[in-house]
């Protein structure tokens, strides 16, 4: 017997298919939408309410090996903010970095459906599966963390290219994971072997490599390119919170040279210096950045806006977090990951009156308001480096409603805002239209999430349904209803039943014969035996590979040829 | 080589200890259910492989009368709906899969949830919790660490394939030349069978490691130190001036700690002072610290416990929602205190290595253990199932002390369920009689069912 | 009047090995029965390999045999045992708040009793 449901009469946000709160019914049967379902199903009125897709985060922080010891680490931050087990789900904790169970509820009460691990260790990929299939209701999917990766820079120093693309393919599909993704590439050698040493310019040699920053991206991108990847390198980049660094950013992007990139958390990326200084009193560049992106096609970026109180600076990007440990924290952690990766943890708190801290506030908004293409400039805030993805609805507040945005302008450092562009922009309002697009119908595209992000014919019935409210935050805090693959989870605000959201992952194709260059490196360099190291499927439980560009092209019909 | 009888098992993984080798090569006689060799094993993995056949046992004892794996559940599931303050405690020789069951009963009865690591490194954790730590996987240290200091354990007899696997011995890539790369200091109260692999033995007297680890952070610092710290410590003041003078010369350097700073005076004083150590030395070069942890999957227990509820070990679910509180939550002083109705017990053994008042109280209440072989817990049980062995029998999933999951490659089938096929059919039970998870009395959340 | 001695648990080897064939096995009852001390302390106390001593705490007591240690390796005034039921009933059930009870560097009041007495009781 089919399940199927209708929403009656909603206002319909679908950008993807160009509908701007139209009223209209949406069908839905055994998890997709439909074009129509029999007189008679179970309808939700939706008379009056604001219906979108539900929410898909591109970049957040939520499984994985730092996140867990993030997690531990911090019992006093869990104490305060609990999260009762009801009949039907399980209980928890929240704080900056929620338990998983808390994690899943909570991005579904505000209306997400699916969210995205950005930052995994290959060797810490079981661990976050394990704690993905432990975070229900949301969808998910993970990038791994590549660009520090030993073996692929010594096949890119030897000029080994296409080696390098079979590995590279190699490890995103042992790892299962969605996209490849680059964290200060380089920095990795500087750090655990030249004494906490870091990064600092695109063209300075790699420890003890024959490469250099620029190289390493642009090698990846073109891999990336070249296996058809659904979503491009996802690249941190490097000098990351560092004053001036907005010129990296730049340079960064330029090497792209028209192929398709992602630049994450952009805004602690959009720097400028006081002339001579580069330690500290950084300048907005936000207006360069945005220019940049918007007259760039190939580009897309996710903000990293900043909001003010307690976030969990956690990052692949070890001296960074080093670094931060100068302004207070009684924490840090350094964890380093044979031939792979680094990572560094530390408590920290944004605060409204400090004049680096407001000023990357202002830049994160700035971006918002300076971006021309909603598509490819869409909300994160880094969760939970910028803030907890619990702050999201108040920074959709801050982008639909001007004068509440200048009220809090007026709170803060007004030196930072002086020294911001945000008075430039201000005027701005946001649409629910264009907050469909920056939170759900952008982030799903970006991705190449086909069946995400929208309410057309053939997608996965994940909806969210508000009440209209003239206060933008209280609307997206409380959905009134949250529909997953068809199942109302939520019905009345409260929780009704307990569902798995499925794992993304991509499997793109290599020769298996790039086996026999990896092999002999892991025996001499890991402490894992190589039949170990990959993945198997039982990871996965509820799953879908989603294609690259060649495996959809080998399976079309052949009259497309 | 091999004939039908006998299964060769490449790359299996060993869980005695927490270095959870996965490079043993098993031999195993299919039709006697028995591993006759292991290549690559240490002497307690050869043990550990060899000693675990399949012995003759009842699947379930009820009070002494031997029973079904069902009649079992039905009775255990029973004990748990009814007990007012249930305890689960254990875990850390079982997979991950299984842990995430037993966490979830504890969550749904209201129970409390503790591990091992309370009574192993337990005071690491805490002391992780005030300061973090700089750490490292295993073969970092292998490739890269030219200076390692081992402090308060015993590897040789604890944890054998520590020195020539991942941190002495072995060549790695910015150590190509193994052992003649690396500097190795050790510290204990005795010599052991560890401490002719070390360049340096410092002999420090009982309950003087807080000590000797604060005046190295006032050298590494600059400050200076009286020489009466040897009456006091036994390790005269130029000892420790060579030792921070090698420590802050080496490129990588770790120290690896065991419970003979945890379970000593000082507990997590001492491991939060080793972990402020190795992160002040990060001011002048690359320094990790990383915890020698014991039994195979209790590093995995540490995981699993803290992504479910936010915190390690000392869990108690009553209101609703986990609450954290070592003293009060965990096991040992929770039993001695005389109190908890029910207990469940998996791959542990307190009735074993508890205190006296706190095995006295174990026996006045009903007590359900999950174990492969027979405990002293499990013959004080009430319900004592008899479970299949991980990594042996059963697949899965362990973590290594240093937080890499490792999957299993099982020898062999056994007759005996998995914990994870036990707990998952009492949570199905439980489920039953409680007509969903247990929310607190008077919580308005009780009315929300489906 | 009994000596004043600091006992330190810890694991072994053969305590690891016998744990596998059992703890129900003679070989364990043997390996936590055991209890190392320095050869002068033994000698000044009258025991030999083999010889049965009490120790006590303020939490219990068992009785245990000896085996000889040379200084170098483990200082006068210093016992070692494996853990097990036995080193359990010296340990106290506060752990101070913090889950741990000590079960390293505890003092012992040390007692050499007869050879009929059995290890472990």
């Amino acid at each position: 017997m089919a399940s199927t449901l209708r929403i009656a009469n909603g206002r319909v946000y679908d950008p993807a298919n160009g509908l701007d709160g139209v009223v209209q019914d949406i069908c839905i049967q055994d998890g997709r939408i439909v074009a129509a379902v029999p007189a008679g199903t179970k309808t939700v009125d939706a008379r009056g309410m604001v219906v979108m897709p539900g929410g898909v985060d591109i970049h957040c922080h939520i499984a994985g090996s730092k996140v867990n010891m993030a997690r531990k680490l911090q019992p006093e931050d869990h104490r305060h903010d609990v999260h009762l087990r009801t009949r039907v789900t399980r209980s928890g904790t929240g704080g900056t970095v929620p338990s998983t169970f808390a994690t899943g509820y909570r991005y579904a009460a505000l209306g997400y459906t699916a969210a995205m691990e950005a930052a995994v260790t290959p060797l810490g990929a079981r661990s976050t599966l394990e704690e993905l299939q432990d975070t229900p209701v949301i969808d998910k999917g993970f990038f791994v963390l590549v660009g520090n990766n030993v073996l692929l820079f010594r096949l890119l120093q030897e000029g080994r290219l296409e080696e390098f693309r079979h590995t590279l393919a190699w490890w995103i599909s042992a790892t299962k994971a969605y996209a490849p993704k680059l964290v200060n590439p380089g920095v990795d050698a500087m750090w655990k072997g030249e004494r906490n040493a870091n990064i600092t310019t695109l063209d300075q040699k790699i420890g003890p490599f024959d490469l250099t920053p620029r190289k390493v991206i642009g090698a990846f991108i073109q891999a990336a390119e070249d296996l058809g990847l659904p979503h491009p390198v996802h690249i941190h980049c490097n000098n990351l919170g560092h004053s001036g660094n907005y010129e990296t950013t730049l340079e960064t992007m330029r090497i792209a040279d028209g192929r398709r990139v992602h630049i994450t958390h952009v805004q602690f990326h959009s720097y400028g210096s006081v002339a001579g200084k580069t330690t500290d009193n950084p300048t907005s560049k936000a207006r360069e950045i945005a220019d940049y992106v918007n007259t760039h096609p190939n580009i897309s970026a996710d903000v990293g806006a900043v909001m003010f109180g307690r976030s969990t600076s956690m990052t692949a990007d070890a001296p960074l977090a080093y670094m931060l440990r100068r302004f207070g924290s009684h924490k840090w952690i350094n964890a380093d990951s044979e031939n792979e990766s680094g990572c560094g943890i530390l408590p920290f708190t944004y605060q409204d009156k400090v004049y680096t801290n407001a000023l990357q506030w202002a830049i994160g908004l700035e971006l918002f308001l300076r971006s021309e293409d909603p598509w490819r400039m869409v909300f994160s805030t880094d969760h939970p480096n910028g803030g907890s993805f619990m702050s999201y609805p108040k920074l959709i507040r801050l982008l639909m409603d001007r004068e509440f945005r200048k009220e809090e302008m007026a709170k803060v450092n007004q030196k930072a805002i002086d020294n911001s562009g945000l008075r430039e922009c201000q005027e701005r309002e946001y649409s629910l239209f264009e907050i469909a697009i920056i939170t759900r119908a952008g982030p799903a595209r970006l991705l190449g999430l086909t069946a995400k992000g929208h309410l057309g014919v053939g997608a996965d019935a994940d909806i969210t349904i508000y009440e209209e409210d003239a206060d933008k935050e209280k609307m997206f805090s409380t959905p009134r209803y949250v529909i997953k693959e068809g199942t109302l989870v939520i019905e009345d605000h409260e929780f009704r039943a307990d569902v798995e959201g499925r794992v993304f992952h991509v499997m793109p194709d290599y020769d298996p014969g790039i086996e026999q260059v990896i092999q002999p490196f892991f025996e001499d360099f890991y402490t894992i035996q190589f039949a170990n190291y990959p993945v198997d499927l039982h990871y996965l439980h509820r799953h879908q590979a989603v294609p690259t560009a060649h495996q959809t092209a080998a399976a079309a019909p052949a009259a497309d040829a | 080589m091999s004939d039908d009888n006998t299964r060769t098992v490449t790359d299996a993984t060993c869980t005695f200890c927490g270095c959870v080798c996965d490079d043993i090569t098993l031999s195993v006689d299919v039709a006697q259910h028995k591993i006759t060799k292991s290549q690559n094993a240490c002497v307690l993995g050869k043990a550990w492989f060899e000693e675990h056949g399949i012995e003759e046992r009842p699947f379930a004892l009820i009070g002494g009368r031997e029973a079904t794996t069902e009649e079992g559940v039905e009775e255990a599931a029973r004990i748990l709906a009814e007990a007012r303050y249930p305890i689960i405690y254990g875990l850390s020789d079982t997979t991950c899969e299984a842990q995430r069951v037993a966490v979830s009963i504890a969550d749904m009865i209201g129970g409390n949830l503790d591990t091992t690591t309370s009574v192993c490194h337990g005071p690491t954790g805490m002391a992780f919790q005030n300061l973090g730590e700089s750490t490292a996987s295993l073969g970092e240290i292998k490739n890269r660490a030219d200076l390692i200091i081992f402090w308060g354990g015993n590897p040789a007899e604890a944890h054998p394939r520590l020195f020539t696997r991942y941190a002495v011995t072995p060549k790695g890539m910015y150590t190509p030349n193994g052992r003649k790369d690396r500097t190795v200091a050790l510290v204990d109260v005795r010599r052991t069978a560890s401490t002719p692999v070390a360049d340096i033995f410092l002999q420090v007297k009982p309950g003087s490691d807080f000590e000797v680890l604060w005046s190295l952070r006032a050298l590494v610092k600059g400050r200076k130190v009286d020489a009466s710290i040897e009456q006091r410590t036994g390790i005269s003041l130029a000892v420790l001036e060579d030792l921070v003078a090698r420590m802050k010369r080496c490129q990588f350097g770790a120290l690896l700690f065991g419970m003979g700073l945890t379970m000593t005076r000082g507990r997590h004083f001492n491991a939060g002072a080793l972990l402020a150590l190795a992160t002040d030395l990060n001011e002048f070069t690359h320094f990790v610290a990383a915890p020698v942890r014991g039994h195979g999957n209790v590093t995995g227990a540490d995981n699993v416990v803290s992504w479910q509820t936010g915190f390690p070990f000392g869990v108690n679910f009553s209101r609703g929602y986990p609450r954290f509180n070592p003293g009060e939550w965990t096991t040992a002083d929770l039993l001695a205190r005389g109190e908890a109705d029910a207990a469940m017990i998996l791959a542990s053994d307190p009735a074993s290595n508890f205190s006296r008042p706190a095995i006295e109280h174990l026996k006045r209440i009903p007590v359900i253990t999950l174990d492969p072989k027979t405990s002293l817990t499990s013959q004080l049980a009430r319900v004592a199932f008899t479970t299949a062995t991980y990594g042996i029998n059963v697949p899965g999933t362990v973590y290594r002390m240093d937080n890499v999951p490792i999957s299993l490659r099982p020898a062999f089938e056994s007759p005996y369920p998995s914990d994870h096929q036990v707990l998952t059919a009492i949570r199905e039970r439980v489920r039953a009689l409680l007509g969903g998870n247990r929310t607190p009395a008077g919580s308005p959340l009780a009315a929300v069912a489906t | 009047m009994p000596e004043k001695m600091i006992l330190i648990g810890g694991r072994s080897k053969r305590q690891g090995t016998a744990l596998c064939a059992g703890k129900t096995g003679a070989e364990y009852l043997d390996v936590s029965t055991t209890l190392e001390m320095n050869v002068e302390d033994m000698a000044r106390l009258g025991l030999k390999a083999d010889s049965r001593v009490r120790l006590r705490t303020p939490s219990g007591e068992t009785i245990l045999r000896c085996k000889g240690r040379e200084t170098k390796d483990l200082p006068k005034g210093l016992l070692f045992m494996a853990y097990g039921p036995a080193s359990s009933q010296l340990m106290a059930g506060d752990t101070a708040g913090s889950g741990m009870p000590l079960s390293k560097n505890l003092q012992v009041e040390v007692e050499p009793v007869g050879p009929d007495e059995a290890p472990g009781e």
